[in-house]
């Protein structure tokens, strides 16, 4: 059986480390042991780039589809409101 | 696409056409965030129009130290919070929610069954298949998580200007992040497992 030294990450701590990670908020020894974990893990690297592909999906979401009766509308708001109207 | 920048000069030359544009690039956002604060979607789109026509009376006045979208949603931010009627305070942090459920971990802290890879999967597909869900799943957030998703996440500013627009230390802002991020996950590896693959 293999020791685990102590200072080794288990995988329920590197899923709470992850956001500390991406945003590059880890001390310099935690990255290590985060690097160190994610060498010898499948499911916990599968996890950050599940993180990751969740961050991407979200970043998609920002696009809107206007009708052409919600321009004309805005058009005439932005007139009114332009030139002091209510 | 034109940037944010050169929209705002024409915006600020009476271009219509430019005031659309940014409507309909940060409108949705506008709304989500809003919902954070106020009661229902009635009040929030009223925080929204005023917010508009804030950036339309105001683009004169805004001298570009900070970016069009950190100015617009430091406005947004502003008419909300004096609209809503909850009181808007962060949970304590001890009330934690893990990243993940603990059953999904053995005795040791490791995972107790592999983790499937989604990396196959093409990203563009999981954005317009995931999107509804995400859109539920990001309305679902605790406030203060959505709000930090909403304007970190779906439209990418940095942390800085997050903490800057919302009032919020860095570290708060990565607490809050990580669990808004972490529960937008697990809704769509559920999401994934439903459909069977």
């Amino acid at each position: 059986m293999l020791l685990r030294r102590r200072d080794d990450l288990v995988c329920q701590q590197v899923v709470e480390l992850v956001t500390d990670y991406l945003e590059g908020a880890l001390s310099r020894s935690d990255r290590r042991r985060f690097d160190a974990h994610l060498r010898k893990c499948p499911n916990c690297t599968n996890y950050l780039a599940q993180m990751r592909a969740t961050i991407r999906a979200t970043g998609s979401l920002h696009q809107d589809d206007l009708t052409p009766e919600v321009r004309t509308e805005l058009t005439e708001l932005f007139r009114d409101w332009r030139d002091g109207g209510p | 696409m034109e940037t944010d920048g050169e929209l705002l000069t024409r915006l600020r030359s009476g271009d219509e056409d430019a005031f659309v544009m940014l409507f309909g690039r940060y409108n949705g956002s506008l709304v989500r965030l809003a919902r954070a604060y106020v009661p229902s979607d009635a009040v929030a789109e009223e925080a929204v129009q005023e917010t508009w026509m804030g950036v339309v009376r105001g683009v004169d006045r805004f001298e570009g130290r900070s970016s069009f979208k950190t100015w617009l949603f430091r406005i947004l931010v502003n008419r909300a919070r004096t609209a809503g009627t909850r009181e808007h305070r962060d949970l304590p942090l001890s009330d934690a929610e893990p990243a993940v459920n603990p059953s999904r971990f053995d005795s040791a802290g490791a995972w107790s069954e592999p983790l499937q890879s989604w990396a196959d999967l093409d990203d563009r597909l999981v954005a317009a298949t995931w999107s509804t869900s995400l859109n539920d799943a990001l309305s679902d957030l605790p406030p203060r998580q959505r709000e930090i998703v909403i304007l970190r996440d779906v439209e990418g500013l940095t942390s800085g200007d997050v903490c800057d627009v919302l009032g919020l230390s860095e570290g708060n802002q990565r607490v809050l992040l990580h669990r808004g991020r972490s529960r937008l996950r697990s809704v769509l590896e559920s999401e994934l497992a439903s459909r069977g693959r």
